[in-house]
This record gives C-alpha cells, sequence and structure tokens, in this order.
C-alpha cells in the first residue's frame, strides 16, 4: 500500500516545510513532492471555497531573450505570439510537425524577456526540443534555464486575490502579469492556474520561498499536494500530459482549437489547420459514472455495441461532484448525452459522454482586465 | 482477541466468527476513501485470497482474507459510506464477518505488539 522512493529524487526549495509539516512525499517526474498534507477532499475543497497553496517548483522555468525571440518561439507553438503584449501571458504547447503535443506551457511575456514555464516531468525532453531548433534563431536567440533560480508557488481559490493584494491586483486580468511583495520579496506572478478557480502562480527567488511560503500559511492559506491539484485540474478539464496530451494528440482532438491561432508558419500547422476543417477523427470528452467505482486510466471504454473504442486518459472521484469522473478520447461519433460503459474489473460500468469541464467556477467575482 | 495481517487487515475472533476489516494505519496511508467493493454473503475464500477492493482518491488497493472462510454478514453502512474506514475503521468500519471450518490461519497472524512494530518499520 506504500509507495516505494528508489532512486534518489530531486526536492525543490520547499522541501523542509512539505516534510516538516507531516505531508506524505511521493515521487512525481524525478521529484519528492507532497501529495497530501491533511486529505485530498480537504485540500481540494480548501480550493474550491477558500484559498491554497501549491509547491510546484518542480516546473521549469525557460528565459528566451534576444531580438527575435518571439518571431523564433511563434515557430514552435500554435499561440499567436505577435498578439501577446508586454505583461500578458498565454496557454500554449511545443507542437510537432505531425500537429502532436511535445509539451503543453505557459509563455510570460515581461519587458525584455519571454518566460516558458513547462513540466517537470519535460524538462529534459523540452530543453532538447528548443535546443534543436535554435539554430533556426541564427544567433539572434538566447535561451537559459532558469529553474533552479525560481520556487513556483500556485495561489489558487475565490479568496486568492484578495488575500494577495497588496495594490494592484485589481488590474490584473486573467493570464495578466503582475508583482506582488510577499515578505519583502519581490514576486512576478501570472493570474494562472491549474485548478479551475481564481488565482495567481507566483514566481519566487528560490532561496526566499520558504518566507514566502510561509507568510502565506499564515495567512490562512492551506498548503495542498499533488492529490488535490490532479482532481481540481481534472474537474476543470485541464490536460495534464501523459494523460490528455501526448506525442500523438493534438490541440484540436483535445478541444484545444480556441488555442490555436498562429497566423504564421509554425510546426503542426497543416494538420492543426485540416482538423480544425474537416474535424477531428476523435476527441477527448469527458465521461460521468452512474456508479460510485472510480474508472482509472486505461481502463478500457465500451460501445452499447461491445466494442473498445478507448481508453480512460485520467480517471478519479470527483470531491465537488460527489462521483467519479473520467476523460477519454473517443471516436468522433460519440457526442454528449450517449452512453457508453466503462470497464471496471469484471464489470460494466453505464458511464455517460458530456463536454468539458466537469466544473465551471460561479461568476462571483467581476471580471476586471487591463484597459 | 484480535490479530493482524501484515496486509494490513484485522481479524477480531468471536467464537468461530472473525469480523474482518483494515487497520487505521491502512486507512491512514489510503487517504480518503471514496470506494469499498465487498463480497456477497455466501463466498468461500482461502486464506490470502483477494475478497474485495478499497479505492481511494488516487489509488486502488486489494483486501486479502486473513483467514479462510465463509462470508456470512457484510456491513453495507460501509459500502454506503465508504469515509466510516477514516473515520472508524476498527469498529463502524468493519466489513464482512466469515465462519471458519479451519481457523488454523489465525494463529499465525500478527498480535497487536507484533503488528505495531511491524508498521513502525514503515
Amino acid at each position: 500500500m506504500t509507495e516505494t522512493i528508489a532512486a534518489p529524487l530531486r526536492q525543490t526549495p520547499l522541501h523542509d516545510r512539505h516534510v516538516a509539516s507531516g505531508a506524505r512525499m511521493v515521487g512525481f517526474g524525478g521529484w519528492s513532492m507532497p501529495v497530501q498534507y491533511t486529505s485530498i477532499i480537504a485540500e481540494h475543497q480548501a480550493v474550491r471555497s477558500a484559498w491554497g497553496i501549491f509547491d510546484v517548483s518542480h516546473m521549469g522555468e525557460f528565459k528566451v531573450s534576444g531580438p527575435e525571440a518571439r518571431e523564433w518561439l511563434g515557430c514552435l507553438v500554435p499561440a499567436n505570439l505577435e498578439a501577446l503584449s508586454v505583461g500578458h501571458a498565454v496557454y500554449t504547447m511545443f507542437t510537432r510537425p505531425t500537429g502532436g503535443v511535445v509539451d503543453d506551457l505557459i509563455v510570460y511575456r515581461f519587458a525584455d524577456h519571454l518566460l516558458l514555464v513547462v513540466n517537470a516531468a519535460n524538462r529534459d525532453k523540452d530543453w532538447a526540443w528548443l535546443q534543436r531548433h535554435l539554430p533556426e534563431a541564427h544567433g539572434q536567440v538566447t535561451l537559459e534555464d532558469v529553474s533552479e533560480d525560481w520556487a513556483l508557488i500556485a495561489v489558487q481559490g475565490p479568496s486568492a486575490a484578495a488575500s494577495l493584494e497588496r495594490g494592484d491586483v485589481s488590474a490584473t486580468g486573467s493570464f495578466g502579469i503582475t508583482t506582488f511583495r510577499l515578505a519583502g520579496i519581490d514576486c512576478p506572478a501570472g493570474r494562472t492556474g491549474y485548478t479551475g478557480e481564481d488565482g495567481f502562480e507566483v514566481l519566487v527567488p528560490a532561496d526566499q520561498a520558504a518566507r514566502v511560503w510561509d507568510l502565506l500559511v499564515a495567512e490562512g492559506a492551506s498548503p495542498c499536494g499533488l492529490g488535490a491539484r490532479d482532481t481540481l485540474r481534472l474537474e476543470a478539464g485541464l490536460p495534464l500530459y501523459g494523460h490528455e496530451w501526448d506525442d500523438d494528440t493534438t490541440p484540436i482532438e483535445a478541444g484545444f482549437g480556441w488555442a490555436v491561432r498562429n497566423p504564421g508558419p509554425y510546426l503542426g500547422r497543416d494538420v492543426h489547420v485540416r482538423q480544425k476543417a474537416e474535424g477531428p477523427a476523435r476527441r477527448l470528452r469527458g465521461l460521468v459514472l452512474e456508479d460510485r467505482a472510480p474508472a482509472r486510466e486505461g481502463y478500457e471504454v465500451v460501445s452499447p455495441d461491445g466494442e473498445v473504442v478507448g481508453k480512460v486518459a485520467s480517471g478519479t472521484f470527483s470531491p465537488t461532484l460527489g462521483h467519479p469522473v473520467a476523460t477519454a478520447y473517443l471516436p468522433a461519433g460519440f457526442v454528449p448525452e450517449q452512453t457508453v460503459s466503462i470497464r471496471v474489473r469484471e464489470r460494466l460500468v453505464p458511464a455517460r459522454v458530456v463536454a468539458l469541464p466537469f466544473y465551471r467556477r460561479p461568476a462571483i467575482q467581476p471580471t476586471r482586465r487591463t484597459p | 482477541m484480535i490479530r493482524f495481517a501484515t496486509s494490513h487487515e484485522y481479524a477480531r475472533k468471536e467464537g468461530d466468527r472473525f469480523r474482518v476489516g483494515i487497520t487505521p494505519f491502512a486507512s491512514e496511508q489510503l487517504g480518503d476513501v471514496v470506494y469499498v467493493e465487498l463480497p456477497k454473503v455466501g463466498r468461500a475464500y482461502a486464506a490470502g485470497e483477494e475478497f474485495g477492493v478499497v479505492e481511494s482518491v488516487k489509488a486502488v488497493s486489494s483486501l486479502y482474507m486473513p483467514v479462510a472462510g465463509t462470508v456470512v454478514e457484510v456491513n453495507d453502512p460501509v459500502v454506503q459510506d465508504p469515509g466510516l474506514l477514516n473515520t472508524d475503521p476498527m469498529d463502524r468500519g468493519w466489513m464482512v464477518v466469515i465462519e471458519s471450518a479451519d481457523p488454523s490461519a489465525y494463529d499465525a497472524l500478527l498480535t497487536e505488539d507484533a503488528y505495531q512494530t511491524e508498521i513502525a518499520s514503515h
């Protein structure tokens, strides 16, 4: 029942804080990370109802600078970086010529550089991908791995913005960038997240991370582990690399056609344009189980005719909805409100096909946007 | 009279019957339990045979019968409210009662002291 940690795992700058608070540590993408502090469900609910903090310092940060930084990166992602103004961020993916996804990431545009935040498990893969394409910049772009310089703390929940507010938060719209002064330290932050709630992801100089973490805990934030991060992101329909994303899935198939808006040439564009026009052969769908048994990754999805039509990409018990939910790539003919089955051990459990997300936060906050 | 399996089930001796559940240590390791699958009354099991499944938010774990026997009672409340395995695993969170024709495996299980020593090494 216990997870055995064999290989030496890397530790974030907040590792001592997690251990001291009694968090259960597990290996994730080569890192020793807290999966829960108290209870996944309690941490999940803290983020849905108040605010929680997540140590996501295992994620990688790459700095891209130079006169042609945006032009060069714009050839590797389906986002329209020409339209990305200073002080804003955008969610996008590195895509392959086949249209598949190398990794998903957020690009932050600061005054004199871009900062890419990539998945922990894909840091080496992404770095190699960027290095491979760097010669195309003809020396006009500088690429630096600054992952060791930064801790990253996700501050999420309906109370997150008000709790962090030290002046100018109200001017920061969704995917806007601001700077918070926390424990006397200037911390760049984007109004982004991976929970389906409002909040920020805050960059903290690595050697100051513990001071900022302690401050946020003292102010009432609930420390949350990767367990709650996964249930929160899945309810919100947000894909996780290795589950909903991989080298063979395209943004169109995943329902991220809205994120494909680069008018210029980039890797995979032909495939994306064609899939957008013709419709993809398969689509990522939500599945709501009419049974208490959770569907887990890899379980078969079975059509009413008894044919296996897909496999569960992610599956968990949804704490907010109170029943199991799952995602799966299904042939395009399977549309919301149809019923399929999921093979749970020897049983076939009925499941309703739904559009993602499973959960959308109540629109209680007034929309605030930078002019 | 209670004994423990190294797979973290307990067997509480009640005459020639045994009440079976999982230990607080197992419950703590699992985290929030959201689903329990238990056998029907009448099913017979060998000692060590898988008799059910318990699922937390993150993981699926099998349940193993500590003593050979036939299921004579199933705790429906724990199926309806799997959280009982977190709040009260030793009492209201019991899983099944078995009747055993061969209770010999019971004597081979760990005593309370031996089990506490076993889990202290985790």
